[in-house]
């Protein structure tokens, strides 16, 4: 095989590389900066220019990072590697691999709506096609971006007559880029939380277009922050951080917002529907585009996700890894549960 | 249904009770009449009876959406809630359909008399019509699960805010024995001969558990103090020579008392009394659970009424005469109950014991031995208070006796629903019986989020078999488990059940082989 799972991560024997590895190891290509993709301690990493910033910041300035375009190739022991937009966040790709005309590609996560932020989604064909399943259920299905920013646009405007301030949850790596590039910023002055100033901050420098958001300091005060929006981790939510808005409301942006017990569980005012990761229709679009003979399903919903592939004529296999514990994939914030009572 | 998709949609979408409130009085300012009573018949549970089958609407449902049953099964799974999910599975309608409420209903009561082929036909052309939300709330009630995140109470401000009525006035018009049928919105709500109902109960006064040193409440000398018994809180009226008996939920419940019958030619026509429905033999209550079974059985028969026979408990009056006497003191009340009581004269119903004391202290000591007299603990109000509506701090508190525990280990676990569906949150626990392990008890609520999280990674990595949904697991986790009491049981294999089991502390401290015996299990048993 091209590619093997192995204890340490996704491994190339005829490269000797690994991707997206868990575990330290000399040569690692990465498929994008999210920390359960891109971990520390690797001798050498490998991954798409738009990465390097947020890399840097996020596992130290002095690693030994080289980095490429898309569609550019490399040759690594003589296996060629090559890497494609995913559409996940900012400088995220889809790893191919080719040897002997053999060629397996590594999706890492990715989404097919384009968001205004990403270079969209681009279909490789392959023989062998390692996906990952965060939504693969039937009931994940997203509507259009335009539609889910139109109504966070009228959630803060409804908040500002109301004399509230607008807080809004998303990673600060991903969902943070997409809501400052298209939320309507003429509604309103906008913040940002500190964790999403720095990648923001880190990103501008780095060239990209983004709108500059002042960060939440004690500078400022209630009457400063009066019907803004303040886009901040979801981590915040109980904390006494949110104290200085004064009367606010919370919403969260994640596709688990789709199912209502998972929006209760958050324990927010309102959950909006925006994801990163492909819906059910996308897996499956992205699956059938890459006409490959063999799939390998990781983090997500992988056993279902494998089985329907079966059924529907595409062998698919499912695959443990240790993806999927950052992000969206994150518990809900420490809640106590209340004990059964009689009266 | 719009409407009421919307109102369901915004009592769900937030957390905060004014919100809710908000959305609620909005609802009753904007929907017809008709659909209020129902909106209110629904809320209040008196909703219709379930008209399909869940396992067609399943396989209907995988139709439509064209996935295979199982795809549908696991969705279910996940989302936790089968309305929720056939709502989510459907595709968006091309144009949302705007029938009332009541059209709907009135569909869903056809529904139950038609042929299977024409049911199917008439549910997936509605599936159509509606957007999500609409579906939702359809599928809610023909499964007849109708259940939303606000209390009884909360209906109850809104409309007392919507026509500007006070809330008791509003929560005993809406109490009894109306249906949507048999009355309108207007009646209901702005009607002046509320009297008709001769069954109609009083809203419940309930208590909070006291938290404080029971010194925080002043002078003893102001207050009174009972056991507080473990059986179904209860209001047994008599009006217009005819014996009725509501639960706590306002359910009408006459038919499973006919002990309460012979009060019929003992008590006076118009009378209401606040006590308990308990089961009672030679001076002493039996264990809920006998009353549980007995609730449970649709048919009465003569050995139910020799195992488990019924006493009421009254603690209150709340009518005499005919006469609202809610507004009098505690202390008058009490004093006519113990007259009525008396005069009565039936070992059926008895007056609430009182537990006399001088100060806080001897009160405390009291309270240790509730166990004893077959109590969970003591209630104590205020002599000067009146009889308010619903739960309410400061002139009654319940002080119940602390919960009895073990430590018991963590043999199998299943997956939870609803928000906690993808997690193993449902849990079976297990004591030592020499070196065996055997099933004591399950519990599902107790710990944090977190703290749920993390058993649950722990148990995926150590599951040994599947039974069904359950997974067996390896031994190996120590939890403190909480309950109120402790019984013989022939149905579990540790020859015990607990009464209202949770976990209170994940013992990461402690081996499993600390975990409690059935030993110790026996002898708390032999105790209570
Ligand atoms: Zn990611
Ligand atoms: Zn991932």
């Amino acid at each position: 095989m091209l590619l093997k799972f192995t204890k340490k991560g996704i491994y190339c024997p005829a490269g000797n590389f690994y991707i997206d590895p868990w575990r330290p190891v000399g040569r690692a290509v990465i498929t994008h900066a999210h920390s359960d993709h891109a971990r520390y301690g690797c001798k050498h990493y490998l991954a798409h220019h738009d990465s390097e910033a947020v890399m840097r910041l996020r596992l130290g300035s002095d690693i030994s990072l080289q980095t490429m375009a898309y569609g550019e190739t490399r040759t690594i022991n003589g296996v060629k590697v090559s890497l494609h937009p995913a559409g996940h966040i900012i400088g995220s790709a889809q790893v191919r691999v080719e040897k002997d005309g053999e060629i397996w590609v590594v999706s890492g996560d990715y989404k097919i709506q384009p968001d205004g932020v990403t270079v969209p989604f681009d279909p490789v064909k392959c023989h062998t096609f390692i996906t990952e399943s965060t939504f693969g259920l039937p009931v994940y299905y997203w509507q259009p971006q335009s539609l889910v920013f139109q109504d966070i646009n009228n959630w803060w405007k409804q908040n500002r007559e109301a004399g509230k301030v607008s807080v809004l949850c998303g990673y600060s790596l991903g969902k943070a880029q997409r809501i400052v590039k298209n939320v309507d910023l003429s509604i309103g002055p906008a913040f940002s939380h500190g964790a999403i100033f720095n990648v923001n901050e880190t990103l501008r420098e780095a060239g990209f277009d983004l709108p500059h958001l002042p960060k939440v300091t004690s500078e400022y005060s209630k009457k400063d922050f009066q019907g803004a929006l303040i886009i901040a981790p979801p981590s915040v939510g109980g904390t006494t951080w949110l104290k200085r808005f004064g009367p606010h409301s919370m919403a969260i942006c994640s596709g688990w917002m789709q199912v209502r017990g998972n929006a209760r569980r958050r324990n927010v005012d309102r959950g909006f529907i925006l994801s990163d990761h492909a819906d059910w229709e996308e897996l499956l679009t992205a699956v059938k585009a890459t006409e490959a003979e063999k799939v390998y399903v990781t983090h997500g919903f992988t056993s279902i996700f494998s089985r329907y592939l079966n059924e529907i004529g595409i062998p698919a296999g499912e695959v443990k890894t240790e993806y999927g514990v950052e992000e969206e994939d994150a518990p809900a914030n420490e809640k106590k549960t209340p004990a059964d009572s009689t009266d | 249904m719009k409407l009421f998709a919307q109102l369901i949609h915004d009592i769900s979408s937030t957390t905060k009770t004014n919100d809710k409130l908000e959305a609620l009085v909005r609802y009753f300012q904007s929907a017809p009449d008709d659909d209020k009573l129902w909106m209110l018949a629904l809320f209040t549970g008196r909703r219709p009876k379930r008209a399909v089958n869940s396992t067609r609407l399943r396989e209907w449902a995988a139709e439509v959406a064209d996935i295979p049953l199982w795809l549908f099964e696991e969705s279910y799974h996940s989302v936790g809630d089968l309305a929720e999910t056939i709502a989510l599975l459907l595709p968006e309608p091309a144009e949302e359909n705007e029938k009332s409420l009541t059209s709907w209903i009135v569909f869903l009561k056809k529904l139950g008399k038609m042929e299977e082929p024409e049911r199917k036909s008439e549910i997936l052309h509605a599936w159509q019509e509606f957007s999500t939300r609409q579906r939702f709330v359809f599928n809610k009630l023909i499964t007849g699960g109708f259940r939303i995140g606000v209390s009884k109470q909360l209906v109850i401000n809104a409309l007392a805010k919507t026509y500007d009525l006070e809330a008791p006035v509003v929560a005993h018009r809406i109490s009894g024995n109306w249906t949507p049928e048999s009355t309108t919105f207007k009646t209901l709500i702005q009607g002046e001969d509320v009297d008709t109902d001769a069954s109609k109960p009083y809203p419940f006064y309930l208590a909070y558990a006291l938290e404080d040193e029971p010194q925080t409440l002043g002078d003893p000398a102001d207050w009174q103090a009972e056991w507080k018994w473990d059986g179904i809180r209860g209001q047994l009226i008599k009006r217009q020579d005819e014996i009725f008996v509501w639960s706590r939920g306002e359910e009408l419940m006459t038919e499973k008392f006919p002990e309460y019958q012979i009060l019929q030619n003992h008590l006076p026509n118009g009378v209401a009394l606040d006590g308990e429905i308990l089961p009672w033999k030679d001076g002493a209550p039996l264990p809920f659970n006998l009353l549980q079974t007995r609730i449970g059985r649709k048919n009465l028969t003569k050995k139910i009424l020799q195992t488990a026979p019924l006493v009421f408990v009254a603690y209150d009056l709340l009518e005499l005469d005919y006469q609202d006497f809610r507004q009098k003191t505690m202390a008058e009340r009490r004093e006519m109950l113990a007259g009525l009581i008396s005069e009565a004269n039936h070992p059926v119903l008895k007056l609430s014991p009182e537990v006399k004391f001088i100060d806080w202290e001897e009160l405390a000591a009291h309270r240790e031995r509730a166990r004893e007299v077959g109590s969970e603990g003591l209630m104590m109000k205020k002599l000067d208070s009146d009889y308010k509506v619903g739960r309410k701090r400061g002139d009654w508190w319940k002080w119940k006796v602390d919960p009895l525990t073990l430590d018991v280990v963590l043999v199998a676990a299943q997956k939870g629903h609803g928000r906690r569906a993808n997690l193993y949150t449902d849990y079976t626990f297990s004591v030592w019986d020499g070196d065996q392990l055997v099933t004591l008890t399950k519990a599902y609520s107790g710990l944090t989020d977190k703290e749920f999280y993390e058993v649950d990674k722990i148990i995926k990595a150590n599951i040994l078999e599947k039974f069904g949904p359950v997974r067996t697991v390896k031994p190996e986790l120590v939890f403190e488990i909480a309950f109120e009491g402790i019984a013989e049981s022939k149905r579990h294999k540790s020859g015990v059940a607990l009464r209202f089991p949770r976990m209170v502390r994940w013992r990461r401290d402690k081996k499993v082989e600390e975990a409690d015996t059935l030993e110790n299990v026996q002898a708390l048993l032999l105790k209570y």
